[in-house]
């Protein structure tokens, strides 16, 4: 029973906030890459940014003495992610709308969105240093905990309230964004526009609108992934490069402009990592008796240094097995 | 007045015009027929309509407007439709989503238009809900009309719309669009099968280098030893 | 003379003032430290034009190909550690080889399954079966290994060999690495291989971070040689140690510079010749290259390869340079942006402009240190002044500055010189 709850603690409490967060991300870098045709790569920068709007307007609240039941990263986010939409819109109108209007190829946009990026991050360690910073400096995490004793474990499941907020923020956003795909004619038309963007123009469809309405959406979860991840971890600088890889892998698994495909990659390369970082050690060592090997410290399939191998391997055996990804999204 | 009017139009994608001085002229009871050799600019002056390539030099105009080099999306409000040659459905959405696509530009209540593409084009209807993908060849182009239909136009341009398909289904194109002409839509058709869309044209044109070479009603063009030599396979 | 050939000329002269400037200014040690190490870049710069420029392979590893050439070089020509050779510790290491070898051989087994009637999701059920036995058994022989060696000898040390061998070997191994990397991913469309050479450049990375046994990871090695005298040789030769810096860089400029020099009359020829002809129009059209028989993706390998080793080379000169290895130190901005800044605005596809682009962004990214201490250095001077107090961390935060305008300057080059300053000249003999 104890095994139970440690696996569920570790793999599956923590595989469903990374899903989440992962998740979100892909989702901004699938749309965008449904509708624009480009791999944004300034979108692990997007969330970063996004993080760091969040935890200024945060540390304005708790210096305005606003707080509330939940976390005021979490108040302060609705506020958040429409500043950063606003960002959104206006990078693409400065960096990369000028070149498509110029009918620049897919790699030169890349090329322009590296520029963005590192135009981002030089701004954002110019301002905030290259400190880590926390948003829990001054209030604590609530730690929710279940007494698991009327089942025979010895510990309780633990989880903490952030986590508990993320997971519940990110079902409420995917959810809404189902709707709004499925059931708006905005979103029909943006699906209409990611399967066959010249037909859709010829429909009518008002591409620039459908386009701004991408990038909004694009960098609103942006925000919300990056201020998610900095509640659960902390808030760097480095933040933006290290998820860039999980998110493109996450959004290339579940099929480029697949919105859908998106959340099932963001979750699937999640649980992955968890899995493969765990230490299944603990899980095995009551079948000591049985097992040919003897168990000593830690079994982790991949140590955790070589957490982010992880999101890559995974890439490279889709791509290799299965380029559309799983929901047949945009091919090569 | 005519529906639509093409008048010494030049213009191509950039470098080499295509289209060398073309005229053509619709009512909006006609249902106008464009044939000619490959390259010779047929869909290319549809596309031309549309603002989907640059216009150097002449006027289009709709209903006496002028509309060159305008954007589909203001043509589409204006009673303009237009049925490409490929890619005609939104492949990953349902038939039903694709004709919603087509009446994007309304604003008002489209469940009427609705059910007039239904009755026309049974087989979508009953194929609603399925992705527009899984549909055969035949039923694709009906899907693809129907979306253009959604917006209520005044004036249908389709390109090849017998393109692929087998005789029984260009037979039953070629009706349709009689059928939409009768009521009460312009058409204005580039077709390949030339011979057969002639048949059914109140007004043809025949175009070579970019150029007109044969005006006519398309009982005329069938007739004229010449075109029929030249263009239509003797 | 043609426009294009003035304008290049005009931009090479602009350079060389530059540089004077700079010896002016900066004094002649650090020029004469610029320059190596430009040179170093422009090498770098190269590789990567040709995978690019002449490829139109988008490499994003760059910096995990470096820090594999570092290590190479260092695994060379440092010297050799006896304590490692007189341990258990090669015949440990024999015995994971052993391993690795005979995992390889059984995944191979796998793989030619079909051979003797296997096939399907047997066959793929097989061959994930002979990976995790692989791996099992591989893990099982070289973490003892490893913790034995880090404990007895601290790290398996050099072969004492020529620092030259050491690059040449860098340059090996990186191709060898780029091969494989190229077999699996090169069938994908170019935004895909970029994502792929970053997760590999990561892995990379994370490998030789923590390959303490092979590489000491973060302790570093130092100090490593050079391939001709050091500094202090000179000093002890009775020079001053003004002369001995300028005596010493200078003779390991006409090494690097040599080699760059050798690259670039190769390159020139090979860009004008049929090879280069073919690889362009693959580049441009490869579609229709396919059609016309051209095998493309063994070309584009061999164009990764290509590239790869003298950005294997590159990274070797620079490390053997620095006279440490630092696996810490490498960052993706300065060894993969920055490389990639080189070529846009010098002007991918054309040789001169790779090498004039590399040498002026390295100046420019070296002078901004300086230049944007001086900067915020009096902006917090005003800012205390003023009453706000001095800006904190200011080391730390004007060196951020250079990222914000490396992401500038790719910006504004791709804004208004897309094809860069010394773009590729069309080829009018099609």
């Amino acid at each position: 029973m104890d095994q139970l709850i440690f696996f569920i603690n570790k793999v599956l409490v923590a595989g469903t906030v990374l899903g989440s967060i992962y998740a979100l991300g892909a989702i901004g870098v699938t749309l965008i890459f449904g509708i624009l045709r480009f791999a944004h790569f300034a979108h692990g920068d997007m969330m970063t940014m996004g993080g760091f709007i969040a935890f200024v307007l945060a540390a304005l609240c708790a210096a305005a003495g606003i707080s509330g039941p939940v976390p005021t990263g979490f108040i302060v986010l609705p506020v958040a992610m429409a500043l950063t939409a606003i960002i959104a819109l206006g990078l693409d109108k400065a960096f990369y709308a000028p070149l498509r209007k110029r009918g620049a190829k897919p790699v030169t946009l890349l090329i322009a969105s590296i520029g963005v990026t590192l135009m981002i991050q030089g701004l954002i360690r110019l301002f905030f240093g290259v400190s880590t910073r926390s948003f829990f400096e001054t209030e604590p995490k609530k730690i929710l905990r279940f007494d698991m004793s009327w089942l025979g474990g010895s510990r309780p499941i633990t989880f903490t309230q952030p986590e508990l907020l993320m997971v519940i923020v990110t079902i409420v956003i995917c959810y809404a964004l189902h709707l709004f795909l499925s059931r708006s004619r905005l979103g029909k038309a943006m699906r209409a526009m990611s399967d066959n963007a010249d037909l859709a123009q010829v429909s009518g469809i008002n591409t620039a609108l459908v386009v701004r309405v991408t990038w909004i959406i694009a960098g609103a979860l942006a925000c919300c992934a990056g201020t998610m991840l900095a509640l659960d971890v902390s808030l760097t600088p480095d933040l933006a490069f290290n998820i860039v890889l999980p998110i493109f892998a996450a959004a290339i698994v579940g099929g480029l402009g697949q919105a859908y495909g998106a959340i099932a990659g963001g979750f699937l390369i999640g649980f992955a990592e968890t899995l493969a970082v765990f230490d299944w050690s603990v899980l095995l060592r009551p079948f000591q008796q049985w097992l040919p090997f003897e168990i000593t410290g830690t079994i982790s399939l991949v140590p955790t240094e070589y957490k982010l191998t992880v999101a890559f391997v995974i890439l490279v055996i889709v791509l290799l097995a299965r380029p559309t990804g799983i929901f047949k999204g945009a091919a090569t | 007045m005519n529906l639509i009017e093409l008048e010494n139009v030049v213009g191509g994608y950039g470098g080499a015009p295509i289209l060398n001085g073309v005229n053509i002229a619709i009512e909006p009871s006609d249902i106008g027929v464009i044939v000619g050799p490959n390259g010779a600019g047929k869909s290319t002056s549809l596309k031309a309509i549309f603002g989907l390539l640059k216009v150097t030099s002449g006027t289009i105009r709709f209903n006496g407007t002028a509309i060159e080099n305008a954007l589909p999306d203001k043509l589409v409000p204006l009673g303009l439709s237009f049925v490409p040659q490929e890619k005609n459905v939104f492949t990953s959405m349902t038939c039903e989503e694709n004709l919603e696509m087509g009446a994007f530009t309304r604003r008002d209540n489209f469940a009427d238009t609705l059910a007039m593409v239904y009755d026309m084009f049974p087989p979508v209807k009953e194929k609603r809900y399925q992705k527009a993908g899984e549909l055969s060849g035949g039923q694709r182009q009906m899907v693809a009309m129907g979306r253009a239909l959604m917006s209520n136009p005044k004036l249908l341009l389709l390109d090849e719309p017998s393109a692929g398909l087998s005789p029984r289904y260009v037979i039953e194109i070629f009706e349709t669009v009689v059928r939409i002409n009768k009521a009460g839509v312009g058409i204005l058709m580039v077709e390949q099968n030339a011979r057969q869309a002639l048949a059914f044209a109140s007004k043809g044109f025949v175009l070579a280098n970019g150029q007109n070479r044969f005006t006519g009603t398309g009982a005329e063009l069938i007739a004229d030893p010449e075109v029929a030599k030249s263009f239509l396979g003797g | 003379m043609s426009p294009a050939v003035t304008r290049a000329l005009g931009l090479y002269a602009a350079l060389v003032v530059l540089i004077i400037g700079v010896g002016v200014g900066m004094g002649i040690p650090y020029t004469t430290r610029m320059l190596v190490e430009a040179a170093a870049y422009a090498l770098i710069a190269l590789g990567l034009n040709i995978q690019w420029g002449y490829g139109g392979l988008f490499n994003f590893g760059i910096m995990g190909f470096l820090m594999v050439g570092g290590a190479c070089v260092t695994f060379i020509s440092y010297p050799i550690n006896q304590k490692f050779w007189n341990s258990d510790g090669p015949m440990l290491l024999g015995r994971a080889l052993i391993a690795a070898i005979i995992g390889f051989l059984l995944i191979l087994a796998a793989r030619n399954a079909h051979r003797i009637g296997i096939k399907g999701g047997w066959k793929t059920t097989l061959i994930v079966i002979a990976w995790a036995i692989s791996y099992v058994v591989f893990r099982s022989q070289i973490d003892p290994a490893t913790a034995y060696i880090e404990a007895q000898a601290g790290f398996v040390g050099g072969l004492g060999l020529p620092v030259v061998v050491g690059w040449a070997f860098g340059g090996l191994v990186v191709a060898g690495i780029a091969w494989v990397v190229g077999r699996i991913c090169l069938g994908l469309r170019t935004d895909y291989l970029a994502i792929a050479t970053i997760g590999i450049s990561e892995i990379i990375r994370a490998l030789i971070k923590n390959m303490q046994w092979l590489t000491r990871g973060t302790l570093t090695v130092s100090p490593i040689r050079w391939p001709v005298p050091l500094p202090e040789d000179y000093q002890a030769k009775g020079m001053d140690t003004f002369s001995a810096l300028i005596y010493a860089r200078g003779g390991y400029f006409l090494v690097a510079g040599a080699i760059v020099a050798a690259v670039m009359v190769l390159l020139i020829r090979a860009y004008g010749g049929p090879w280069g002809r073919m690889m362009r129009a693959i580049r441009d059209n490869y579609i229709a290259a396919g059609s016309m028989g051209k095998n493309v993706t063994a070309r584009q390998l061999e164009v990764f390869v290509l590239g790869s080793i003298l950005i294997g080379i590159g990274g070797g000169i620079l490390v053997s340079f620095a006279q440490i290895f630092d696996p810490g130190s490498y960052q993706p901005i300065n060894h993969t942006f920055l490389i990639w800044v080189m070529i846009i605005v010098g002007g991918a596809g054309n040789n001169w402009g790779a090498l004039f682009g590399a040498v002026f962004i390295y100046v420019v990214w070296l002078l901004s240190e300086p230049l944007a201490q001086l900067l915020f250095g009096s902006i917090s001077d005003w800012s205390s002044h003023v009453g706000w107090g001095a800006i904190p961390d200011i080391e730390s935060r004007s060196l951020q500055m250079r990222v914000f305008v490396l992401g500038l300057v790719i910006s504004i080059a791709l804004r208004y010189a897309p094809r860069g300053l010394i773009p590729e000249v069309a080829q009018t003999s099609r």
